[in-house]
Order: structure tokens, then C-alpha cells, then sequence
């Protein structure tokens, strides 16, 4: 892995997970395996994450809540979907409840597979978003035709 | 009077690590009424018996909560062979004994660094996620997955230890023992503890008694109720005792799930030195005819399971009540009267697990 040319700060939200991937998200952050020392936050407020890492197959209740959180998030984003339940629904797909993947909902960037997922798996889908946030600013930046300010942020006008 | 305002709580809360929803009621910073909404996690896995047979639910069951996985999985299992009067060999009930005491280490070491994480305890959130990692190591060895592994299944278990792995986990459970006494002197004696937590949340005994509160709640209060005492799976050979404290506060219910790990290291040190020989599953043949209920004592407290079949392969119901479904109404009662900074304290004072009340 390179020079991260920022610290992600992650969103996380559990859109009806068993709970399993939740404590491995969190796990993430603990000694063991320490995202913090890639700058990586587990941020609780939408307006300043930049990765919203979503875990379980999205119901009916909580697809308002996801779409909200994603459309609060400012300009580049990028979606992680973590664990079988986000990717396509997995063993809760047939419930009458459910929805299927976080990508019926809202599109999703990187799909990180696993029941539950490995913090492994989790960091290495996060790495991934960070490369994709990396990518998506630079389209930003050639959009708009001008350099980034120091400090400053993107997305703040729409 | 002062005015009333209603303060939205959650469902995406940065205390919370899953969804509900409280709308408080507030008369300035106090708050008055507590009215909970819950189903933000509802997947409705109890229908879902109707789709697959009942040796495949049991992923299903393991997969109603993360943390409770092994504890549903063992309750489903336990309910179907008392239905179908399958003897389980003696080996895998103590093998399920010992699988379920390591979760409730976990369960209980992750609650302990949650609420160190709402009191503003870092260092202390670190320190109970890091021991609770040698837990996880045992159940990585053993099974091959880290917190839901998929070790029942009806008539048995599907995975066996030998001897030397028996004797690993029995070194590891002494390792932890030795490391967690300055987690418990901190969690006991540190004053920043103390203050934040005694007096706050108390539910007197009677009242935990008339709310229905279970688990470590309910001995917090200085009930002496414990479903372990019935002696499923191996526990009726183990020595079991409630713990109990008496406060019935917030301070009295980390140090109850504190003594509870201790009781957990020693249960599975008794069961590896009991655990006798011989197969880990006896084959099942034809279908379920009857109904059973059945109790378990999950870390959170008294789960019930019930089991209807109808001969086929397709369950006609099964039902389960989990433990903080007790314990909701308790805590709406402890929420009354509490100022607002308290509030995601006391909630994570009951053990909130909400994928298993809403499955």
C-alpha cells in the first residue's frame, strides 16, 4: 500500500445486519487490527465521512434512513458494502422483509463478501475506497477546471 | 413547569452500534418519557422456518444475532432434538458448554468496552477489545470463524477438539485471567468509573421483578435467577451459581457481567476437565412431530425458544423471545427521572442487542 493522500473518515450503518459484521467494523478499530494508524475514523456524523460502510441487507424501514445518510455525505463518496447480507442479501434473501443488497437502494462502489466479514477483508475494502476516493476527486477536480484549495472542500455546492 | 420538547434519539446514533429509535421527552434536561420504536433490523427469520427444512435453519438461528450466534444456534438444536427425542452424546453437550461460556466472555468483554467507549474511556475501550481478541483466536482455531461459527447442528456438533487444543484453550483461559485483574481493578476501583456509573440507572428488586428484567439486569438487583441453574446442555454437571449484586444501579450491573467472566473462565475449566469421550453427533433420521419450549441462558439473559412441527421437513413455527425484549420496558422506566447526557449510558447499561429482539 502506498502514501494514503487522505485520512477516510467512515460512516457506519447497520441497515439490518445480524450484528456480526457490525463488531468486525468495529473490531477494525480496536488494537488488533487498528485502522487508526491509516488515519481512518469511525465518524458518527454524515456531513464529515467520506466512506459510508454499510452492513446487512437494507428492509423497508431502514432504506429511508440509508438513502438519507448517503444523500447527507458530501461530494466524493464512496460506498462499502460489507458483508453477504449487503452484497445481495445471503442467507436473509428470501425473507419477506428484505430488500436484498445496499445497491437496490443506493449504488454501491466496493463489495467486500463474508459471513461474517474478516476485519482483514473489511481494511482491505476500506484501502480500496480510499484509492476510489482518490479517483473520483481527481474527475471532481477536471470537472470543475480548478485546483484544489488548501484545506478547502469539495462537494459543499452541489 | 418547564416546557417539554421531544429529542429524537437515533437510529443512527454514535453510541448505538445498531439502529433504535427513542423519541425522549424532556422538561429542560430531564428527561420524563421515553417512548421506544423499534423494527429498523426486522428481516422476519422466524417465517422463514417455512422456506427451508429444519437442519438448514439452524444457520438461520445462528445468524439472528452475531454476538448471541452460538447461544440461538445451541437453543434451536436443543428444541428440534427434544422434539424428535435425539440423545445427544455426552461429548458434544459439554463441547456446547464449553463454545457457549467463550461466547459469553466475548459477549460480555465487547460490552465492557462499549461502555467504556459511551463514558469517554478510550484507553479502556482498547484495553477490553484487545483481550477479547484471544477469545476470538480460540473460535478462529477451533471452528474457523471468528463470531458466527457454525458449530451446531441438530444431533451434535459438527466440529470436535482434541486433547491439545483443549489444553490451549485451558492455557488461554488462565492467561486471560491473569491479564483481565487490571481490567477489573480499573472497571471496580477507578474513581472516573465509580462516579459516572454508581447511582445512576437504579432498579430496585422489586421493580425488576414486576418490569420483567432478565439476565444481568435482573441479578444486578439481587435476584438469584439464572436459567443455567436448569441445566441444559452439560451445566447440570458444572457448579453454577448466580452471581449477584445488590445496588441494582449501572455500577452494579458492569460489576455482575465482570464477576460473570470470571464464572465463565471457571465453567470452562471444569468442563475441559470433565468432558468426556466418544462421538460428537449421533445421525438424525425423518422429521420433527410435536412442539417443545425450551430456555437458555444467553449472555444478555433468558432467551426462550419454542418449536412447533408438523412432521415434515418445514417447521410450523418457531418462535424465540430474547433477552432484551425483557428488558426494553425495565430500562424505559430507568430512563425516567435521568438527565440527557445519561441516557446512552443507561441504554448501554442493559446490554442492548436489537438484531436479536427484532430478528
Amino acid at each position: 500500500m502506498g502514501k494514503l493522500s487522505k485520512s477516510p473518515w467512515l460512516l457506519h450503518y447497520d441497515a439490518s445486519s445480524c450484528n456480526g459484521c457490525d463488531i468486525e467494523v468495529l473490531d477494525c478499530l480496536t488494537p488488533r487490527y487498528d485502522v487508526e494508524r491509516f488515519g481512518v475514523i469511525n465518524t458518527g456524523d454524515p456531513f464529515q465521512a467520506d466512506i459510508l460502510l454499510i452492513t446487512g441487507g437494507v428492509n423497508s424501514q431502514t432504506a429511508p434512513v440509508v438513502k438519507q445518510l448517503y444523500s447527507q455525505m458530501p461530494e466524493p463518496k464512496v460506498v462499502l458494502a460489507v458483508g453477504i447480507c449487503a452484497c445481495t442479501g445471503g442467507v436473509f434473501k428470501e425473507c419477506y422483509n428484505i430488500r436484498g443488497g445496499i445497491d437496490t437502494v443506493i449504488p454501491v462502489d466496493i463489495y467486500v463478501p463474508g459471513c461474517a466479514a474478516r476485519p482483514e477483508a473489511i481494511i482491505d475494502g476500506v484501502v480500496k475506497a480510499v484509492k476510489l476516493l482518490d479517483e473520483k476527486k481527481e474527475k471532481i477536480r477536471a470537472q470543475k477546471g480548478r485546483e484544489e484549495q488548501p484545506g478547502g472542500t469539495y462537494g459543499s455546492e452541489k | 413547569m418547564a416546557k417539554r420538547s421531544i429529542v429524537p434519539f437515533g437510529p443512527q446514533h454514535p453510541v448505538l452500534p445498531e439502529p433504535v429509535h427513542l423519541d425522549l421527552v424532556l422538561e429542560d434536561e430531564t428527561v420524563v418519557g421515553a417512548i421506544p420504536s423499534i423494527g429498523f433490523i426486522h428481516r422476519g427469520l422466524e417465517k422463514l422456518v417455512e422456506k427451508r427444512d429444519f437442519k438448514q435453519y439452524v444457520y438461520i438461528a445462528e445468524r439472528v444475532c452475531g454476538i448471541c450466534s452460538c447461544g440461538h444456534g445451541m437453543g434451536y438444536c436443543e428444541s428440534v432434538e427434544h422434539v424428535m427425542g435425539i440423545e445427544v452424546p455426552k461429548r458434544a453437550k459439554y463441547l456446547r458448554t464449553i463454545w457457549m461460556e467463550m461466547s459469553r466472555v466475548h459477549s460480555h468483554l465487547l460490552w465492557l468496552g462499549l461502555l467504556a467507549d459511551a463514558m469517554g474511556f478510550e484507553s479502556l475501550f482498547m484495553e477490553s477489545w484487545k483481550l477479547r481478541e484471544k477469545i476470538l483466536d480460540m473460535f478462529d482455531a477451533t471452528t474457523g470463524g471468528r463470531v458466527i461459527f457454525s458449530v451446531n447442528c441438530v444431533g451434535g456438533v459438527l466440529k470436535d477438539m482434541d486433547s491439545a487444543m483443549l489444553a490451549a484453550i485451558a492455557r488461554t483461559v488462565d492467561d486471560m485471567e491473569a491479564d483481565m485483574t487490571p481490567l477489573f481493578q480499573t472497571f471496580l476501583k477507578d474513581y472516573t468509573v465509580q462516579s459516572r456509573l454508581k447511582g445512576l440507572g437504579v432498579l430496585p428488586r422489586d421493580q425488576a421483578i414486576l418490569q420483567g428484567a432478565v439476565g444481568p439486569m435482573l441479578r444486578a438487583s439481587g435476584e438469584e435467577y439464572d436459567v443455567r441453574m436448569l441445566g441444559y446442555a452439560a451445566y447440570s454437571d458444572l457448579d453454577v451459581a448466580p452471581v449477584t449484586a445488590t445496588a441494582g444501579d449501572s455500577y452494579a450491573r458492569c460489576e455482575v457481567r465482570l464477576k460473570e467472566i470470571l464464572q465463565s473462565f471457571r465453567l470452562i475449566r471444569e468442563a475441559i476437565g470433565k468432558i468426556p469421550g466418544g462421538d460428537i453427533s449421533v445421525p438424525v433420521k425423518g422429521n420433527p412431530n410435536g412442539e417443545y419450549f425450551m430456555r437458555i441462558e444467553q449472555p444478555r439473559g433468558e432467551a426462550i425458544y419454542y418449536v412447533k412441527a408438523n412432521g415434515t421437513k418445514n417447521l410450523d413455527r418457531f418462535r424465540l423471545r430474547t433477552p432484551t425484549t425483557s428488558n426494553i420496558p425495565p430500562m424505559v422506566e430507568l430512563l425516567k427521572g435521568c438527565q440527557l447526557a445519561d441516557v446512552p449510558l443507561i441504554i448501554l447499561t442493559i446490554d442492548p442487542c436489537i438484531s436479536c429482539t427484532e430478528r
